[in-house]
């Protein structure tokens, strides 16, 4: 049965839809039956701008551990891309590590 | 006379609740007859591609069928998306699901193909649609709700303006005859609810028919889903056609289920 079931994040940022790149605003999240997927259940998330009427989305379906185990590699990715953008740059033959852009 | 008969199918436009103009998806059976009439309730996801396979379905079994698109007020760009929206809005209002399946019934009524037997089926959100129609509308002949959760509402906090009463409160007013189909694995509708469901029909003398199966959980008829069952969905839709033909007089092709 369908939940009706919708957690909601406001976001600041932009994705790439079926009109190109737009400005988000929110992402709706829910785990319910889905639309495309065969699985029963999916982690879904629409990616909105409900300032400009949410008519437009970025849609994804996910299994329930496929989103636990992405919701673990944003995390990752966080922690260790802020750590890199904060470090020191080091330069020279000994460096290990580097930051670009 | 061919054994198969054709069918035709097509999108439409119907008035729904307070006139309101929008699109069905609609499918009958071409020979020249008379035919009873099933309006399909789709799911909380949206007007998709399997609930059309259901509406010729039905044509193909010597109904004419007819889905109405219950988000069309959204507008007209792709039924996911509009889902997606009707979502996270909460969904549609009962009063105005109810007000769309009239304008279903209507339609078919008008048809001069019609018997002027009216059935009304509902998978998932659209079985809680189909038993609260059925409590709320005359003239329906059948109603077949498949693993509708929500007709009980165990926490008064889902009741909502949208939501207003929980359907199985209104099953008193049920006139018509109700089959009900179930997988035991289900978690919404639960196997519990369903059988509280059955205590309120027996209570109020109702006629009605439930059907549970082993081995099947939520949208077990759903051939685009890994929910699908065949051997237990094969004999859901003969107890559906059955059933409709014992109550919608239906002069339908004795097609076998598929």
């Amino acid at each position: 049965m369908c939940s009706y079931i919708v957690e909601k994040a406001a976001l600041v940022g932009s994705a790439k839809g079926r009109k190109g790149w737009m400005r988000i605003d929110t992402a709706n999240v829910y785990f319910d039956h889905p639309y495309y997927s065969t699985l029963d259940h999916v982690l879904a998330i629409d990616f909105t701008n409900e300032g400009e009427g949410g008519r437009d989305r970025v849609a994804i379906e996910l299994s329930a551990d496929s989103a636990r185990a992405l919701v673990e590699r944003i995390q990752a990715a966080l922690a260790s891309g802020e750590a890199a953008h904060a470090a020191p740059i080091t330069v020279g033959a000994d460096s290990k590590q580097s930051r670009a852009g | 006379m061919s054994y198969y008969q054709g069918l035709q199918a097509e999108t439409l436009t119907i008035r729904g609740h307070n006139g309101d103009q929008g699109e069905a998806y609609y499918a009958r059976p071409t020979r020249a007859e008379k035919f009873p009439g099933v309006v399909v309730v789709h799911h909380l996801p949206g007007w998709d591609e399997w609930i059309m396979e259901v509406v010729r379905k039905f044509a193909h079994h010597g109904y004419a069928a007819i889905s109405p698109h219950l988000y069309f007020r959204e507008g007209t760009d792709s039924p996911d998306d509009i889902g997606a929206r009707v979502r996270s809005a909460g969904g549609v209002a009962d009063a105005q699901v109810v007000g769309d399946v009239a304008g279903g019934m209507a339609f078919l009524r008008a048809q001069p193909n019609s018997n002027g037997k009216i059935g009304l089926i509902g998978f998932c959100s659209g079985g809680r649609h189909a038993y609260l129609a059925a409590c709320s509308l005359s003239g329906v002949d059948a109603v077949v709700d498949c693993w509708g959760g929500n007709v009980i509402v165990d926490n008064p906090k889902d009741l909502n303006a949208k939501r207003p009463v929980a359907p199985i409160d209104l099953t008193e007013k049920l006139n018509s005859p109700l089959l009900g189909v179930f997988g035991n694995d289900d978690a919404n509708p639960t196997a519990d609810q369903v059988n509280r469901t059955e205590a309120v029909l027996k209570k109020l003398g109702k006629n009605y028919e439930f059907h549970r199966y082993d081995g099947a959980g939520h949208a077990f008829f759903n051939t685009t889903r890994d929910a699908y069952r065949p051997e237990q969905a094969v004999d859901g839709w003969r107890k559906v056609f059955d059933f409709y033909g014992r109550y919608l007089a239906a002069s339908a092709a004795n097609v076998a289920a598929e």
